[in-house]
């Protein structure tokens, strides 16, 4: 009895350092800014007041959440998937005997350690037209000039196409470690068996990486709302807000306009997607994945 | 089987160039005079003047000062606060345990990152607006470290930890004696995850800093960039390359070490 009166003595005094840095930075500010979207925005003298859901219905109205909310839509059904692919291939690549497979390794994984706001001042130049990368090459086939981050229909997946080589290689090195768990054996197994190099991938190694397609898959969904530093020095949501995303669109609300209970407000329903698509994802994968 | 092979190790390459492309054209840029931007000559004179001129331009030595001081507190401060927790949820039983944990776990989902209008707000009231202890504060307690370090010390063997309180080993004494030597493979590889993220961080630091003396290389970079936009790719390349350099070249020497603690801390 003793014993156990000290363990949790000792146990809360060496938690409670953390707690309560996580109370201060995380709960707390979550919790407020569900209350700060029920208020109005202090302005000067005047203080908030309660205007109950006045800040939900300028959001229904308000035609850049919407459009913010659909580019953040596509920004996520491009880059889960593909980014999800290519690490999967890098890491089946890189584990495999294939010829100078530590400079692949370090080519695929270099992305992950530069600084996104970095990159972006390349990428920068590669889509500049006329004179940039890609038009350079273009002009080689004889195709016209195209300004990519400057017309709507492209200026997004300029953006898309930033973020999947930014995290590819970061989601490589889960997959690698979970390969290098696999036990040689059955790949032996299966080549006696006379299987093929895709049906031993698509009925052993496939089914065994689960925890880690659901665990890539969540850090995925959690990038696609967070992954913005690019946007800032690339396009600023430009042109007519094309490549905007929502956290993007709530840093202008806030500290550009200085509307912060209408920040709150847009963060409210950030946040409601994310714990959304993190449910949804658990289901999704619950038949699917085998723990040991 | 051959012809698999080939086809497979072309496109490997392939991507791997492409994936090359960005860092190897800021090299290029940032090594050779203004004039060959664009045009690739194996001949172009090689000059340092463009770093010279960056650097010279902008107080990087100040922002490299503020990003070391910002990536060592944070890591120190995640290393002291997540052992502590860590150890808290993997030793003991207490009341309370399993809800702390779910707390715990809330910050994956809800990070510092999106809550950035109310923890603004926070450091106002404490007065901690463009300081660099402001920048690092909501991300030393990171649920991702608590995590990762918990399920380490899971895997302790009991044996060993009832060994050492059988010798009078005091709690703080396994786990300064038994649990954290087991674990530095973890700690290896959350300390080098933790130094790139938060060097690389950006869209926080923007927020809270405005002066010299607080802002960190990437919130520097991005100033410097835009004051130069329109002339000089070379200059802007040369400071880009400054800005990832240390990091950079420490992956390059320590890529193995690297990869391998990801995978011996077995975060998969």
């Amino acid at each position: 009895m003793d014993t156990a009166r000290r363990q949790w003595i000792y146990a809360w005094l060496m938690l409670s350092p953390a707690m309560a840095f996580l109370i201060l930075f995380t709960h707390y500010p979550a919790v407020q800014t569900i209350l700060n979207s029920f208020y109005s925005t202090p302005r000067g003298r005047r203080e908030a007041v309660w205007i109950g859901l006045d800040n939900y219905q300028t959001l229904m109205l308000d035609d850049v959440f919407w459009k913010v909310l659909a580019n953040n839509f596509w920004y996520a059904v491009w880059t889960i998937p593909l980014s999800i692919i290519l690490s999967l291939a890098m890491a089946l690549w890189v584990n495999d005997k294939i010829r100078g497979r530590g400079f692949l390794r370090m080519a695929y994984f270099t992305p992950t350690v530069l600084p996104l706001i970095a990159v972006a001042n390349i990428w920068l130049f590669f889509y500049t037209p006329g004179f940039g990368l890609i038009d350079q090459i273009r002009g080689l086939f004889g195709l016209p000039e195209q300004n990519w981050m400057g017309s709507p229909d492209t200026a997004l997946y300029a953006m898309i196409a930033v973020a999947i080589w930014k995290e590819a290689g970061f989601f490589m090195i889960f997959y690698l470690a979970a390969l290098q768990t696999v036990s040689p054996s059955l790949k032996e197994a299966a080549d006696i068996e006379g299987a093929s190099r895709w049906y031993y991938f698509r009925r052993v190694l496939f089914p065994l990486l689960m925890p880690t397609t659901l665990f890539v898959s969540i850090n995925a969904v959690i990038n696609s709302f967070r992954l913005v530093d690019h946007i800032f020095v690339m396009t600023e949501g430009g042109p007519n807000n094309a490549s905007s995303l929502l956290l993007f669109y709530i840093y202008e609300v806030a500290f550009d306009y200085w509307d912060t209970a209408y920040a709150a407000t847009l963060t409210v329903v950030m946040i409601a997607i994310l714990i959304l698509l993190a449910i949804g994802q658990f289901f999704l994968f619950d038949r699917k994945v085998h723990y040991k | 089987m051959t012809y698999d092979r080939l086809l497979n190790t072309a496109a490997a390459w392939m991507l791997a160039l492409f994936w090359l492309l960005p860092l190897a054209y800021a090299v290029w840029t940032a090594f050779h005079p203004a004039a060959y931007e664009t045009r690739f000559d194996l001949l172009a004179p090689l000059t340092l003047q463009n770093f010279a001129q960056a650097w010279s331009e902008a107080p990087f030595a100040r922002y490299f000062l503020n990003t070391m001081i910002l990536v060592t507190g944070i890591v120190a401060a995640q290393f002291t606060l997540c052992t502590f927790a860590a150890f808290a949820f993997a030793r003991f039983t207490f009341p309370g345990k399993s809800i702390m944990f779910a707390l715990v776990l809330m910050q994956l989902l809800i990070m510092p990152d999106i809550l950035i209008v109310e923890n603004y707000r926070t450091m106002s009231q404490l007065g901690l607006i463009d300081t660099i202890a402001a920048i690092g504060l909501p991300y030393v307690a990171s649920a991702f470290g608590i995590f990762l370090l918990r399920q380490t010390f899971m895997t302790v063997p009991k044996e060993l930890d009832d060994a050492a309180r059988v010798e009078g080993c005091s709690y703080l004494g396994i786990l300064w004696r038994v649990y954290i030597p087991l674990a530095k493979p973890t700690f290896l590889a959350y300390g080098l995850v933790s130094v790139s993220h938060h060097w690389n961080n950006f869209v926080w630091p923007l927020i809270v800093t405005n002066s010299v003396e607080t802002r960190p290389l990437t919130v520097g970079l991005s100033i410097f960039a835009v004051t130069d936009s329109g002339i000089q790719w070379s200059i802007i390349n040369a400071a880009t390359l400054m800005t990832s350099g240390p990091l950079l070249i420490a992956f390059l020497l320590f890529q193995r070490q690297f990869v391998q603690s990801f995978m011996r801390a077995g975060i998969k």
